[in-house]
């Protein structure tokens, strides 16, 4: 890729419509629908089954109500024989009131015998009960987490690089995490703890595009004395392009992988790394880029604290 | 980072180690021998995770009377051969059997035909699914072990236990209360009448006179956990009884302490070869039971507080306040208050059936404690009924308001019921027999009695259950997306960076190597998430190396090819630090803030993260040392 000259800045103009539509799009979208959340941030119960043969998920739900199972939502999950229940808190019921007041975390079990009763040679594959108390502290914490790893991230920039680095850096990262998210709403994907960890392997994954830019921008600035920043950032973009797109592939194989042979239970953890690595891959190249422009990043922003490595000739480490 | 001058004659690299110029691309012997030293030991504690492990039923003695010998193997083996189930290996040691088996389908067999001939009439042993090691015994003299699956690979249960500190709280204080009554009567010291002395978490007894607060004040002297002051109220003396916050505290760790042991117990007898029963922050209890095939029953017998009373009957004279009124085959029978015994005082208890009817029946053994004290009411009681008392605390739920917002509100019912009535012939002492329970009954209220009363009640507030199907369909899974993941990215490398690529390629298949071991000897738990944390790792674990060529590329434009390699492996090295420390800040954030699946990913990522800077830096330099290194080379082909 030596020797591509491709004018990133000069079209950061359409880059920021674009990120700006993205942002809009999704933000919107999270206003308005929201996310679709799983089983472990919103409490309940969760049944799936195997049925060995084909069954119509309404046939199930219906069946279920007439049971005095309420507000339950039946679909396929992976193949047509099997089948995904999720039920929210039974608030009474007229039938058996005093067993399923008994306890919340039996809901599963009875739910899976009441289906068993109905469909002989039915296998029970996973059941998950989630308290709405351990529901919101796993949402909490997981918000805490996205929060801290942010932070973290902007002061160990601003440390090894400067603030307009550090900034960049964090509005790219927040740019990537509300474009997923974003997606997640737009399609009412489900959002469980799994989608939670992809979110911050994004964090960490555009971080690292972000950084590697960042350090060539500063090298650059260093050695390239009489140019002006906009050019001084499009050749290293231009230079650590083949670096940023055979990662990027690398990447996108592995989670093409993921996707195929992973199965129902990763595809969300597939499905929004692999947006994130996409828009990852972008954002190091116009998001970062263009807040430092939009700082006014120069020169001398990066000579202050290390004057003697015009030559950068620093291989030295601690 | 201390980034000072730097004088370049003084330039180290990651080992310390000077390169001499004219020497360029080349280690020092000691420095390949590391390396492959480093390899070969990963790959030794990699190795254990290729050894798939037998399905197997473990037997264990649940009587430490009753060991486990010969003659157990011996009726183990005539059991399965009447039933047509081949064993593969047994294997006996001090307190277990491990009989291997064929089949998934043959391991279910063979714990229930085990479980019917040794427990035929007393419940004595544990017959447990389990999975025999087939790791060769020299790996295993070194410490070689594969990595534990998680439940959602390998099936079974996971409980998160809340347990209720204000019920238990509150039954503490009105116990002490009940005590300091006793006390006060038994010393004939006079209070005002008056039902509730309990508020919160202050007991307030009000008396007539100064005298007898004081007189109260030093009878009751043998209650330490409390905080005693001098009140009026509404104009009369009233000794208070605080309890302190470090006295709560204390009392919550024996709680959740004897709750755990109890709990252990109970899990003990599910048949599940590895439980796992663990204190997770101020008032919660992790219970994993892997590969354990009903749940249901699992939650059941965790969850269940069941505890016997016995009681005398009351006599005609009996003043009000002593009696409680019960039940009992279509009539009421007036029983003492005050308790004989109860079910913490026993020390063993077996389900059995009695000769004469058949009925079950529970054979009870008490404690020294508990046998003096039965001995001593029966023996001045004989010709009077004595009644025992069967209690349950059954968990409910009710919605309640708090700040305008509806919540969930966790709560159990004490359910009392009386199952015998029954004269006293003569003394009792330490052994006897409970009937007038079904046979359900009569196997819980054992189990429960032998593995201990709960000290607070608990309520199960998160329950993931995978079923040995799925189980097996994500490792299946997990590992066709490593193996296609990696096909992948060892063909691109390849066909892309061609001689490097190779290097490339033999430093990542290392990284997979190193990683499994690592996670290995950590004793670290496989998770699916943790499986895609390793194809992500596999994926971004190339982009070192990628970095590292592409400024060798970019050298190569301006330099010779071995100043080339040697300026593109020390100048990528700063930015592939920078990148990595930031991930793994990343990694730890999710491991000490996340959990179940986020702990099992960022593991992975973590671990991933070191391995990755290791071989992209050392083992993808040794190799292209040995490629390229010290040889005259006209052109390099990157």
């Amino acid at each position: 890729m030596i020797g591509s000259k491709f004018d990133f800045m000069g079209r950061r103009g359409i880059a920021t419509v674009i990120s700006g539509v993205l942002l809009i799009v999704s933000v919107g979208s999270l206003a308005i629908s929201g996310l679709n959340l799983g089983l472990d941030f919103t409490g309940g119960s969760l049944v799936e089954v195997g049925l060995g043969k084909e069954v119509e998920p309404e046939e199930v739900r219906q069946y279920l109500t007439g049971k005095g199972f309420n507000n339950g939502t039946v679909q396929t999950f992976g193949s047509n024989t099997e089948l995904l229940i999720r039920m929210p808190p039974q608030p009474s019921d007229t039938t058996d009131e005093a067993e399923i007041a008994a306890s919340q975390a039996q809901l599963g079990d009875n739910i899976f015998q009441t289906l068993s009763a109905q469909y002989p040679g039915m296998v029970l594959r996973q059941s998950n009960y989630v308290g709405p108390a351990v529901g919101d502290e796993l949402a909490n914490d997981g918000g805490l987490a996205l929060l801290t790893a942010l932070i973290v991230v902007m002061f160990y920039i601003l440390m090894r690089f400067t603030k307009q680095f550090s900034v960049g850096a964090v509005v790219a990262l927040a740019h990537d995490v509300i474009i997923v998210l974003g997606c997640f709403s737009l399609f009412q994907w489900t959002f469980d703890l799994t989608v939670l960890a992809a979110l911050l392997a994004v964090i960490g994954y555009s971080l690292n595009d972000t950084i590697v830019v960042s350090d060539r921008i500063r090298e650059n600035f260093r050695k390239i004395r009489k140019s002006a920043s906009v050019d001084i950032i499009n050749t290293s973009l231009n230079q650590t392009l083949g670096r940023t797109l055979v990662t990027s592939m690398t990447t996108l194989f592995v989670l093409l992988a993921l996707l195929l042979a992973g199965g129902e239970v990763i595809r969300g953890f597939a499905s929004a790394l692999s947006i994130g690595v996409v828009i990852g891959t972008y954002s190091s190249i116009y998001v970062a880029a263009n807040v430092l422009l939009m700082m006014n990043i120069s020169r001398e922003d990066l000579l202050v604290p290390e004057p003697e490595q015009d030559s950068n000739e620093d291989g030295s480490y601690p | 980072m201390s980034e000072g001058p730097i004088d370049p004659s003084e330039q180290t690299t990651l080992l310390g180690v000077a390169p001499r110029r004219g020497a360029l691309n080349k280690f020092p012997l000691w420095q390949y021998v590391l390396i492959a030293l480093v390899v070969g030991i990963g790959a030794i504690y990699a190795a254990p995770n290729l050894f798939q492990p037998d399905p197997a039923v473990q037997v264990r003695s649940l009587d430490s009377d009753q060991a486990i010998t010969q003659g157990t193997l011996a009726r183990v083996e005539a059991a399965l051969k009447k039933d047509n189930i081949q064993i593969l290996d047994s294997a006996l040691d001090e307190d277990s059997l491990i009989v291997r088996v064929a089949s998934d389908e043959a391991q279910l067999r063979a714990q229930a035909t085990i479980a019917s001939a040794l427990n035929a009439r007393d419940v004595n042993y544990v017959v447990a699914l389990s999975q025999a090691s087939n790791t060769p015994q020299w790996l295993q003299d070194m410490g070689g072990k594969p990595m534990s699956l998680g439940l959602d690979l390998f099936g079974g249960a996971h409980f998160l236990l809340q347990v209720n500190m204000q019920e238990y709280l509150k039954g503490v204080m009105s116990n002490s209360a009940e005590g300091m009554r006793d006390k006060l009567i038994q010393e004939r010291i006079r209070f005002s009448p008056g039902k509730d002395w309990v508020k919160g978490q202050v007991i307030r007894i009000p008396f007539r006179d100064e005298e007898s607060r004081a007189a109260a004040k030093d009878a009751l002297v043998d209650f330490p956990d409390f905080l005693v002051q001098d009140r009026e109220v509404a104009g009369s003396p009233v000794l208070q009884f605080t309890i302190t916050e470090d006295k709560i505290r204390g009392l919550e760790d024996r709680a959740i302490s004897q709750n755990l042991t109890s709990l252990r117990k109970r899990v003990d007898e599910l048949g599940v070869s590895e439980p796992q029963v663990q204190r997770l922050g101020r008032s919660r209890i992790v219970v994993d039971l892997p590969g354990i095939q009903d749940s249901a029953r699992a939650k059941e017998i965790l969850n269940k507080f069941a505890n016997l009373e016995f009681r005398l009957e009351a006599l005609p004279n009996a003043r009000k306040s002593q009696i409680e009124t019960y039940p009992y085959q279509g009539r009421e029978q007036e029983i003492m208050r005050r308790n004989i015994v109860t079910g913490n005082n026993v020390q063993d208890a077996q389900q059995s059936f009695d000769p004469d009817t058949s009925q079950p029946q529970v054979s009870i053994e008490l404690d020294n404690e508990g046998g003096r004290k039965m001995n001593a009411v029966t023996k001045d009681n004989v010709g009077r009924a004595m009644a025992i008392l069967f209690i349950e605390q059954k968990p409910r739920v009710r919605k309640v308001m708090v700040d305008g917002e509806e919540v969930e509100e966790f709560y159990s019912v004490e359910d009392k019921r009386l199952i015998s009535v029954a004269n006293i012939q003569s003394a009792l002492g330490f052994n006897f027999r409970i009937t007038g329970l079904d046979l359900r009954e009569a196997q819980d209220l054992a189990l429960l009695l032998r593995a201990g009363a709960l000290a607070a009640p608990m309520y199960i507030v998160e329950e993931r259950t995978v079923g040995a199907q799925l189980g097996d369909e994500n490792i299946r899974r997990g590992w066709q997306s490593v193996a296609i993941g990696f096909a992948l990215v060892l063909v691109f490398m390849l066909f892309f960076y061609r001689g490097f690529g190779v290097a490339a390629n033999v430093a990542l298949t290392v990284n997979l190597t190193l990683l499994v071991a690592i996670m290995s000897v950590l004793g670290a738990t496989l998770t699916l998430p943790g499986i895609a944390g390793i194809v992500l790792t596999v994926g971004m674990a190339v982009d070192a190396n990628v970095l590292i060529f592409s400024r060798i590329k970019e050298e190569l434009v301006t330099n010779p090819p071995q100043q080339a390699i040697q300026a593109g492996f020390d100048r990528a090295l700063l930015t592939i630090t920078d990148a990595n420390v930031t991930t793994f800040f990343v990694a730890i954030i999710l491991l000490s803030i996340g959990s179940g699946p986020v702990r099992g990913f960022a593991v992975t990522l973590a671990v991933g993260i070191v391995t990755s800077m290791f071989t992209a830096i050392l083992v993808t330099r040794a190799l292209v040392n040995l490629m390229y290194g010290g040889r005259k080379l006209e052109s390099l082909k990157i």
